[in-house]
């Protein structure tokens, strides 16, 4: 296998909060240019704080981070990589904290060192791409969870990044939203890493699904294909059902 | 939750750039707050209610504001004028109130309705971001207009996680009354709102590292000095040396 290939390659990584046990124990994980994982898991297995790790939040107590073929260690090296990784927050209120939309969007920018009227113009079209014209001046508090999760997608998308890192981008959100985001994902058409518990989004935007759990990824790389038969009450309505278990096939 | 109320609204004191308006308030702020004479204070509350007029913010809305400031003032009237010494005006069984004292607690009822007037008419009526945007092109320290940004920014995060604190309170029957129960109850809300503000900071920061955070803020906004803004503070700056010097000077009129 070749290397180079690979956007994000993690060798034996550990990670333990200081009050409790390994959240990570040597786990591996490696991506390669044009490939979107999915990730799965129970709660608190370690899916956000592998993404936090991938991105310097967090720090391994041990193990190596390559990112773009380059080991990442030092706080200097990830600010390259946040850069080229863009990481989207589970909740948005996190992710948004200017005033109005457009300055939001274009904080990135101007932290790459864009000039105030390319950042805005950076910005701008951003939003567009994303639907999200004439949203400029809204004010962030004030839009609803679904506006408030594409316009942090607008936040990360407007650094221009080679990598999305996707913290449960649809969690919480209405049908069409969630629509609007699978097929924003598939037009981007960029590497990424999607947690979430949602398995026909999975399905529809990752090529594999690896689930976590002790502290490690197993990967299913086989798809298998299977429908689901059931009969109950409101049948008629489109609808949802709750998280599937990879380790339970049915 | 209220903020910003008067914000939105489209008149001569909304559109005037808000650095003129900033500085206008502070200064005037600061002369109405040291001056002590009569003659002084009175043209002062006038200019407030005619920039308050001028700004078109709805009379009951503003009574609506006056009233948590007046509430305080009542308590000085039923203080001030009983502790002050010098002439006696009349007295109520032992207590004896001063025309001093009455003097002094109109001053006060005077300056701080004025300045209120005014800080509606002037800043209430800037929205907040442009305000923070204002005080960074004055040169205000960076750390103050950020804190100022993400105070406003949180805000409304903190208040509905105390919301939903709240009604978590309120679904399991919790009736505040004097007892230790309830004392202890608030304070774990307090305690619970602090840590988790503590938490939110926390990940705000990072989010803000990821998208290239390296302790600088750079500002999209840029304002221009129109000609109705240089007239308007030439105006203003006018009236308030104006009541400087009335208030300075021994000029009798």
């Amino acid at each position: 296998m070749d290397k180079d290939n690979f956007i994000i390659n993690l060798t034996d990584v550990s990670f333990a909060y200081p009050d409790g046990a390994p959240v990570l124990d040597k786990l591996n994980l490696q991506l390669r240019r044009g490939e979107c994982l999915g990730l799965v898991g129970p709660n608190g297995s370690g899916k956000t704080t592998l993404l936090h790790i991938i991105v310097g939040l967090l720090k391994p107590s041990s193990g190596n981070i390559e990112i773009f073929g380059k080991t990442a260690r030092r706080e200097e090296d990830f600010q390259g990589v946040r850069q080229r990784v863009g990481l989207l927050f589970q909740d948005a209120d996190d992710q948004l904290f200017h005033p109005t939309v457009l300055e939001d969007v274009a904080f990135g920018p101007l932290n790459l060192g864009k000039s105030r009227d390319e950042a805005r113009a950076i910005a701008g079209e951003t939003l567009e791409v994303l639907g999200l014209a004439g949203f400029e001046d809204r004010v962030t508090y004030k839009l609803s969870g679904g506006e408030k999760r594409l316009v942090s997608l607008a936040t990360v998308l407007a650094m221009g990044p080679e990598v999305l890192l996707l913290d449960e981008p649809v969690a919480g959100l209405d049908e069409a939203t969630e629509k609007r985001i699978i097929d924003i994902l598939k037009d981007l058409d960029l590497s990424h890493i999607l947690v979430s518990h949602n398995i026909d989004l999975l399905a529809e935007t990752t090529h594999y699904i690896g689930y976590m759990i002790d502290g490690k990824i197993s990967v299913d790389e086989e798809r298998v294909p299977h429908t689901h038969v059931h009969v109950h009450e409101h049948g008629r309505h489109t609808h949802k059902h709750g998280p599937h278990r990879l380790d339970k096939k049915s | 939750m209220m903020v910003e109320g008067f914000a939105d609204g489209d008149s001569l004191i909304h559109r005037l750039d808000p650095r003129v308006k900033i500085i206008v308030a502070a200064l005037f702020s600061t002369i109405v707050a040291v001056s002590d004479r009569f003659r002084v204070l009175l043209p002062a509350l006038v200019i407030g209610l005619i920039l308050v007029m001028l700004s078109t913010v709805p009379v009951k809305k503003l009574f609506m504001r006056l009233v948590p400031v007046n509430g305080f003032i009542i308590f000085l009237w039923l203080f001030l004028p009983f502790t002050f010494d010098g002439e006696p005006l009349f007295a109520v069984g032992p207590l004896v109130a001063t025309n001093e004292g009455v003097y002094h607690a109109t001053r006060i009822t005077l300056k701080s309705n004025a300045i209120v007037v005014v800080l509606i008419a002037l800043v209430a009526s800037t929205p907040v971001f442009a305000l923070g945007h204002a005080l960074h092109e004055l040169r205000i320290p960076n750390k103050i207009v950020h804190l100022f940004f993400f105070t406003y920014r949180y805000i409304h995060v903190m208040y509905r996680e105390y919301l939903r604190l709240v009604n978590a309170m309120k679904i399991r029957n919790f009736r505040p009354a004097t007892n230790i129960h309830t004392y202890r109850t608030f304070a774990y809300l307090v305690g619970m709102l602090l840590v988790k503000s503590h938490e939110r900071a926390k990940r705000v920061y990072n989010a803000m590292l990821c998208r290239g955070f390296r302790g600088r803020f750079y500002s999209l906004s840029r304002f221009s000095l129109k000609p109705i803004d240089v007239i308007s503070f030439i105006l203003m700056l006018t009236v308030i040396l104006g009541l400087a010097v009335l208030e300075w000077t021994r000029i009798t009129l």
